[in-house]
């Protein structure tokens, strides 16, 4: 009998498991979609609202996947964020006239030089991993700002997590 | 820019030294028969930290309106007193007493203090001075130090000033009175560069700034349109190096405080980082990332051809020349993690000097040779020091963020950037090597990235 009253609490546990661990290394995939963007669950068209080929609608077509985390001091890509690559890639595939500019940022657990340092690091590798799926390099260019831009405010993990990213933006 | 600050020889007697030209140093000591003077450091607590310093409102011969937001003569030697006062208690040195609270001597006492009324007050030692309006509008400064106990005179300076630097006479005082009871070098009559900072914490508004030692004549040079980061002022304070945003691409700019202009020190279409100057002020050293690799190089200050100085698959980044010029501290990841290295000047014979637990990072050597300052990452950021081959590491500071050290020009003291937790607001603050005391230096707005410039002639 599972009824829902015996299902959530199972449902929270394993959410806050998660989120334990996921703070410990890298933010959560499933981040709220940023406030006024518009949102759509048909990732094989472009949304209602949003002008296709532009930064409204690869945000709207990618759902989050504009930007992809690191570890601490990391730079690799790891599974989740090539998944996110590989979305982000048949956008700009599908544009190929769209150039995009790829933003490094760090948590601000560092120093502010190192992190600029850092910032270029990680835009590089996601540049790399977009060239080698197929997007021209020419197409690309990287902006490190270091731990200067933070997108999450707090100094916990768990914004440090999310700070610790490249974002991916079309040039409209 | 540069300001024309004129040493008088002190061998005249009060009222008729005349300006000397050519001559930039504080006059020589004349006391007969003095030894070497106290010794000791900021980083000691000696005896000399303990002396009681009268420090007594500077007299004038005749109480006339100057160019000075001071105002007169009489209100400027107040204002002098002041400053003296105020540039050794900030700085935890001696027990300085006064303008407020003592006798203002006369004119003619500044030459012949009634010492036996300063006994009766307990000083050690004494300052006085005097300040004159000059014809042609510049201002003449006097200081004096005695020895209170021995009724003598330790030393005496002057100055002919602009009157808009009245207070690097101040400082210049305040140095003579420290350089001559501790030994060491001095360092009040020096400036800053630092980032001025405004805004939330996501979009941070960073503007370059400057401002002298005590925190007087705050200058901001840019708007903050674009994010400004890490200056350095060039040896001869003609200029500053520093990271502007202004394309869109990081990149280094030298700044030209005469004219207001700036240009690119290098043009490659990659971004610069972490600029220095060369002791000697004939070389730059950059940082550059290209496909994400960032190495150090170093072009003539002039412009030329860069040469790249490290080539290693990490980031190289940062670099602090030895006093002499030989050799670069600078920081790598290359083993796995920030450390501290050490370098020839021409990128030869690369050696890791760090070798404790945690990451260092941003080396910075002392212009006394004996120290190298860095940023120790353990969780929370502190300030440390060791010597230039790794040895006697200890940590100056113990907060939740502190980073980018930079040196007084003497070598005794360090400034600086203290980061709040979640309210990301940044601050200036200083320490002595002994760590003990460590103070917040007051900017109109918060602060990071403080840079010092050296003594000014």
């Amino acid at each position: 009998m599972a009824t829902p009253f015996r299902i959530v609490p199972v449902a929270l546990m394993l959410a806050g498991t998660l989120a334990m661990s996921g703070c410990a290394k890298k933010a959560p995939k499933m981040l709220p979609p940023e406030p006024g963007a518009a949102t759509s669950t048909d990732t094989g068209a472009s949304t209602i609202g949003a002008a296709p080929g532009s930064q409204a609608d690869f945000v709207a077509v990618t759902q989050g996947a504009d930007t992809i985390y690191f570890d601490t001091d990391q730079y690799n890509i790891d599974g989740e964020d090539s998944a996110a690559l590989q979305k982000q890639a048949q956008w700009l595939l599908r544009y190929p006239d769209k150039r995009a500019t790829i933003e490094g940022h760090c948590d601000e657990r560092g120093t502010r030089e190192y992190n600029l340092a850092l910032g270029e690091r990680r835009a590089n590798a996601a540049k790399n991993y977009l060239s080698s799926l197929g997007v021209g390099p020419a197409r690309l260019t990287t902006v490190s700002y270091g731990k200067e831009r933070p997108a999450a405010p707090g100094s916990d993990e768990g914004s440090w997590s999310r700070n610790r990213r490249a974002v991916t933006v079309t040039i409209d | 820019m540069i300001s024309r600050l004129f040493a008088l020889f002190s061998s005249a007697v009060l009222g008729l030294a005349a300006p000397a030209l050519a001559a930039a140093q504080p006059a020589p000591d004349q006391t007969p028969g003095e030894g070497g003077g106290l010794s000791g450091s900021v980083s000691d607590e000696n005896q000399w930290q303990d002396l009681g310093i009268a420090i007594a409102s500077f007299a004038t011969d005749q109480d006339v309106p100057t160019r000075t937001a001071a105002g007169s003569t009489s209100a400027l030697g107040r204002g002098l007193s002041e400053v003296v006062a105020a540039d050794l208690r900030n700085n935890g040195l001696f027990k300085p007493s006064g303008p407020d609270g003592l006798p203002q001597p006369a004119y003619e006492q500044i030459s012949a203090p009634d010492f036996g009324s300063w006994r009766g007050r307990g000083a050690d030692m004494l300052v006085q001075g005097y300040v004159r309006a000059n014809p042609d509008g510049q201002l003449t400064v006097g200081c004096y130090l005695y020895d209170v106990a021995l009724g003598q005179q330790l030393r005496r300076a002057g100055w002919v000033v602009p009157p808009e630097d009245w207070r690097r006479a101040a400082h210049k005082c305040a140095d003579m009175v420290y350089s001559r009871l501790s030994g060491e070098s001095p360092f009040f009559d020096s400036r800053l560069a630092y980032i001025a900072e405004t805004g939330p914490k996501g979009r941070r508004v960073k503007r370059l700034a400057v401002m002298d030692s005590d925190g007087a004549n705050h200058r901001y040079l840019t708007s903050g349109q674009a994010t400004a980061l890490t200056p350095r002022y060039s040896p001869d304070y003609r200029s500053i190096l520093y990271l502007s945003y202004l394309n869109g691409v990081p990149s280094i700019y030298v700044y030209d405080l005469a004219t207001n202009r700036q240009r690119l020190v290098t043009r490659s279409g990659n971004p610069t980082m972490a600029p220095r100057w060369s002791p000697d002020g004939r070389w730059i050293l950059y940082s550059m990332a290209i496909a994400g690799n960032t190495d150090i190089y170093r072009i003539p200050a002039t412009g030329g051809t860069p040469q790249k100085l490290t080539d290693s698959p990490g980031i190289d980044i940062g670099g602090s020349f030895s006093p002499d010029g030989s050799k670069i501290t600078f920081e790598s990841d290359r083993s796995g993690s920030q450390q501290v290295y050490v370098m020839n000047a021409d990128g030869s014979g690369q050696q890791r000097i760090s070798f404790f637990g945690g990451r260092a990072a941003t080396p910075e050597w002392s212009p006394r040779g004996d120290q190298i300052a860095f940023t120790h990452i353990a969780g929370n950021l502190r300030i440390a020091v060791m010597n230039p081959s790794g040895g006697g590491m200890r940590y100056l500071t113990d907060s939740w963020q502190d980073e980018a050290p930079t040196w007084a020009p003497n070598g005794r003291i360090i400034q600086f950037f203290r980061t709040e937790k979640n309210s990301g607001k940044a601050s200036l603050w200083q320490v002595d090597l002994t760590g003990r005391n460590e103070r917040r230096l007051p900017t109109p707005v918060d602060a990071s990235d403080p840079a010092w410039g050296p003594i000014r002639p």
